[in-house]
């Protein structure tokens, strides 16, 4: 028997914005020409201002050209274009054929070098939001997942043509999802979501059109553009792309310039802000701060342009956690994490995960128990503090206060680079802080959390690695003891939640006894070796102690630790 | 950005807290610009407007003292605090109202702050944790909605800065134009400026060579040379480093002006009030006793009182801020404590690098 919610407040949502062309998004595809130039010709001055000696400039260049060289050489993906070698050979002629020219003309092709590679950058990046193929989608979208859900859920033939189950039962929104909308329509939303499988994009993506959101602009990671069927879906949604690959100076400015001024246009955005799925199933703990550094910079911009008098836009930043029983990925992304863990090298990226394990792993999700849910946090400002539901920003005694007088020095606004940099990281440290209050504890985190624990007490002499060595069948627990330690474990994340220190979901209360039950069979349910489960005997034993260790982190980072005996 | 001729060029600067050293960064800070001087008690306002002069330092005429902190958080966008450690974060609280996000706050108080449950008390709780120990400017951020914040540290006896001896101080901040501001504000030709990003850092290099300020004076009420004190002043750097890094931060800030230039600086004054207490210990005085004798808080004594229980969260070996304390709080004499120094056994010269 399934555990249902039992405040299932999810309703359907009437959309903020009637038509598509209303939608910024739309707006900015349009005008996608004028867009990608404005991006390109700014980035081109700022890095220009990074780097202001020819001697440095053309220092950049070459490194960028290099970097680029060895990437193809190293690590090329499918997404890649087929002229990239062509391209940044023909740019490496064009330096080196630089020595031949007289002084005074250098500094001019050092500048049309450097306009080829942000223009080829700005376009490689840019979305192209189409609302025929986004209606398709979305479309698409929402009647498989209805038949899936519906045949698998109704053991009737014909079921798979009954919309009894939508997807509204399986993933719960929960959280301020009212305020979101408001603010929606007062200022321009970024929705900062944790990122822990590669599911995320999509589902995100269908939380925002049902809470009746015009579609935002994504930063995806390039990498799932190498998966055709997420290709598909991303570009219709929307998405510009992230190459994590890509270091070099020019690539970095121009995505954050990409970012920046959409953010500025209005555009409703959304990026992953720990940059990467978080390798160790942990909350994330520090957050890239490349993307974070553009809705800073886009207020700043904002209120410098925006007369005294007149309304200026404001940027709201809106936390969002992701919950999960299952991670698709988790064996992978514990076995990357283990192999790093104290030496910091680089790993690729690779995706074991092709278009067709993609869908089996949908067609099992959605025929099986396995929620997800979804809470939306308070919004913020760009420095961190509350808004309320005028988009006003409060301080800690709820006294309204002006984010613009954070930009100010000496009575007037400035802009400095330096001063946008800390505050960036005074915002990450807000939202890492926002995850963990906003983080909904399932029964499956619970058990995984005291199991691992519990079998660390009990070997106080072994660190980490030592104790993932120990071989599985040696390790169980008395069922009777497990469920002390839950129970204890409960009562202390009630107190926090209390605190609003976290979050609960609604089948941890009741019977412990159903809550392990509950956690047991959705801890990392589709996995071939389960993480957590009881043996004959009626012990909690585990097949993969990895997974297990993968799956407790969720809850690490709330000092719970001391409460296991 | 170029605003010379904005009259926001012409705003006063603040300073909350007329004591020695509030007194003296008044009077640096009155070279440059006007200042509003906020003190708590009506006759020091009234000496200051009439005498000009206040704890030994002659005012500047450019010092308007006043009791009003809302008016002094109106007039000025810079505001430098400088109270006791102890009155920090009420102080604090009752300027929050007034404050701004385009407010710069730059403390000078080398202290900490505690905060405990509602039924424990420094007396009776036995370890502290970062979470109930803070420094200045996380208060300041923590009470008020300002985040342009620093700190002010480095070799300062307010005596020989109001003589104009050659000094120097450090201002840190994460943020550079705080730091800017701060040499713009402070810098003149017998007073150098330094800049340092890691605040915290800057600050809890203040706050522990108190600690051996403390114990310096011990020596020297003992009667003991230079060579003991070379001793002590190289041991206590590295204590303060393993103490630094238990409370977050590393260990480059306590190499520098803030932290060997003050910590020489007060290991060599008898006009440092930690020094005074040390000296007194040493004397056989009982802490009360220096206490009741004493105009103005040793920052010290509280410090080590702080940091032997920090220590004893965290595991850091401490032997000198132990040993303090036990003689400040409990009965081990002066001698005694030497005795224990002398034969402690673990002695790697740097373990820190």
């Amino acid at each position: 028997m399934e555990v249902l919610e039992k405040k299932n407040k999810n309703k359907r949502y009437k959309p903020i914005l009637q038509g598509i062309p209303d939608w910024p998004v739309y707006r900015l595809s349009k005008n996608r020409k004028e867009f990608l130039d404005e991006v390109a010709q700014k980035s081109f001055y700022r890095i220009k201002q990074l780097r202001p000696t020819r001697k440095q400039l053309l220092d950049e260049l070459e490194a960028t050209v290099y970097r680029e060289q060895q990437r193809m050489k190293r690590n090329r993906w499918r997404v890649d274009p087929p002229d990239e070698s062509k391209f940044w050979a023909k740019i490496k002629e064009e330096l080196v054929a630089l020595t031949s020219k007289p002084s005074e003309e250098v500094d001019k092709h050092i500048d049309s070098i450097l306009t080829s590679i942000v223009d080829r950058y700005a376009d490689e990046i840019a979305g192209n939001f189409k609302p025929s193929s986004y209606r398709f989608t979305r479309e698409l979208v929402k009647f498989w997942f209805g038949r899936l859900l519906n045949g698998a859920r109704v053991k009737k033939f014909g079921a798979f043509f009954r919309n009894k189950y939508t997807l509204r039962d399986k993933i719960q929104i929960v959280g301020k999802v009212k305020a979101l909308r408001n603010l929606a329509r007062k200022g321009t939303v970024v929705m900062v979501p944790t990122h822990f499988s590669n599911l995320d994009s999509i589902l995100i993506g269908w939380v925002i059109h049902s809470l009746g959101l015009p579609a935002f602009i994504y930063g995806a990671g390039l990498n799932l553009f190498n998966m055709k069927i997420f290709a598909y879906f991303m570009n219709s949604l929307g998405a510009y792309k992230v190459d994590r690959r890509k270091k070099n100076l020019p690539y970095l400015e121009v995505l954050k310039m990409y970012s920046t001024i959409a953010i500025r246009k209005g555009a409703h955005s959304l990026f992953f802000p720990g940059g990467t799925r978080s390798r160790s199933g942990m909350i994330e703990k520090s957050l890239k701060l490349g993307l974070l550094s553009t809705t800073v910079e886009a207020q700043r911009t904002i209120y410098m342009e925006t007369p005294p008098t007149e309304h200026a836009q404001k940027i709201f930043i809106v936390p969002v956690t992701l919950n999960y029983h299952f991670v698709l990925e988790a064996p992978e992304l514990i076995d990357d994490y283990l192999s790093v863990k104290g030496q910091d090298r680089y790993f690729p990226e690779e995706d074991k995960y092709g278009s067709w394990q993609m869908i089996q792993y949908m067609i099992k999700f959605f025929s099986k128990g396995s929620n997800i849910s979804v809470s939306v946090g308070k919004a913020l400002d760009v420095m961190g503090n509350y808004v309320d539901e005028e988009g006003q920003s409060l301080d800690a005694n709820g006294r309204v206060i002006d984010t613009r007088d954070y930009f100010r020095s000496n009575g007037e606004l400035a802009a400095d680079h330096q001063r946008d940099d800390e505050y960036t990281r005074m915002l990450s440290q807000r939202i890492v802080e926002e995850y963990h209050r906003i983080n909904r504890v399932f029964a499956s985190h619970l058990v995984a959390f005291v199991a691992f624990e519990m079998w660390q007490k009990k070997h106080p002499k072994l660190d980490l690695f030592g104790l993932l060595r120990l071989p599985e069948e040696e390790l169980y627990l008395d069922y009777e003891e497990f469920k002390q330690t839950c129970k204890r474990l409960r009562k202390q994340i009630s107190k926090l939640k209390k605190i609003s220190k976290i979050g609960m979901a609604t089948h941890m209360k009741g019977k412990m006894d159903l809550v392990i039950k509950h956690g047991l069979e959705n801890v990392g349910i589709f996995h071939l070796k389960r993480p957590l489960l009881r043996n004959k005997q009626g012990q909690i034993i585990t097949q993969d102690l990895n997974l297990l260790y993968y799956y407790h982190n969720r809850l690490v980072g709330y000092d719970l630790e001391k409460f296991i005996i | 950005m170029t605003s010379k001729n904005s009259s926001s060029d012409d705003k006063p600067v603040g300073v909350i807290g007329a004591g020695n050293f509030g007194s003296a960064v008044a009077n640096l800070l009155a070279q440059h610009k006007k200042v509003l001087l906020y003190a708590r008690d009506e006759k020091v306002i009234k000496r200051i407007l009439d005498q000009r002069e206040n704890r030994g330092h002659k005012m500047r005429k450019a010092i308007t003292p006043t009791d009003d902190m809302r008016y002094i958080a109106q007039q000025c966008d810079v505001i430098f605090p400088i109270v006791p450690s102890l009155h920090f974060r009420s102080m604090m609280r009752k300027m929050a109202p007034y404050l701004h996000p385009y407010h710069i706050l730059i403390h000078g108080t080398k202290g900490l702050d505690i905060t405990l449950p509602k039924d424990q008390s420094i007396d009776t709780v036995t370890k502290l944790s970062r979470k109930n120990v803070k420094t200045m400017s996380e208060v300041m951020r923590e009470e008020s909605v300002v985040v342009r914040v620093g700190c002010l540290a480095g070799p300062n006896l307010s005596k020989e800065l109001a003589a104009k001896h050659p000094a120097a101080t450090v201002v840190a901040s994460p943020f550079n134009e705080v730091i800017n501001l701060g040499k713009k504000l402070l810098r003149n030709d017998t007073f150098q400026v330094y800049g340092n990003n890691e605040l915290i850092g800057v600050e809890l290099a203040g706050v522990l060579k108190n600690i051996i300020a403390i114990a310096s004076g011990a020596l020297s009420g003992m009667g003991f040379g230079e060579n003991a004190k070379g001793l002590l002043i190289s041991r206590g750097v590295v204590e303060m480093i393993h103490l630094g890094r238990a409370m977050g931060c590393s260990p480059k800030a306590f190499l520098g002006v803030a932290g060997i230039g003050d910590l020489v600086t007060t290991c060599n004054s008898p006009l440092s009030r930690n020094f005074q207490v040390g000296s007194q210990l040493a004397q056989g005085k009982s802490l009360k006793e220096i206490l009741e004798g004493m105009d103005e808080v040793a920052e010290g004594i509280n410090t080590i009182r702080i940091m032997k229980k920090c220590a004893d969260h965290y595991r850091v070996r401490a032997p000198i801020t132990n040993t303090l304390y036990k003689v400040m709080f409990e009965d081990l004499t002066a001698k005694q404590a030497l005795g224990y120094l002398m034969r402690y056994p673990l002695n790697v010269d740097i373990d820190f690098l």
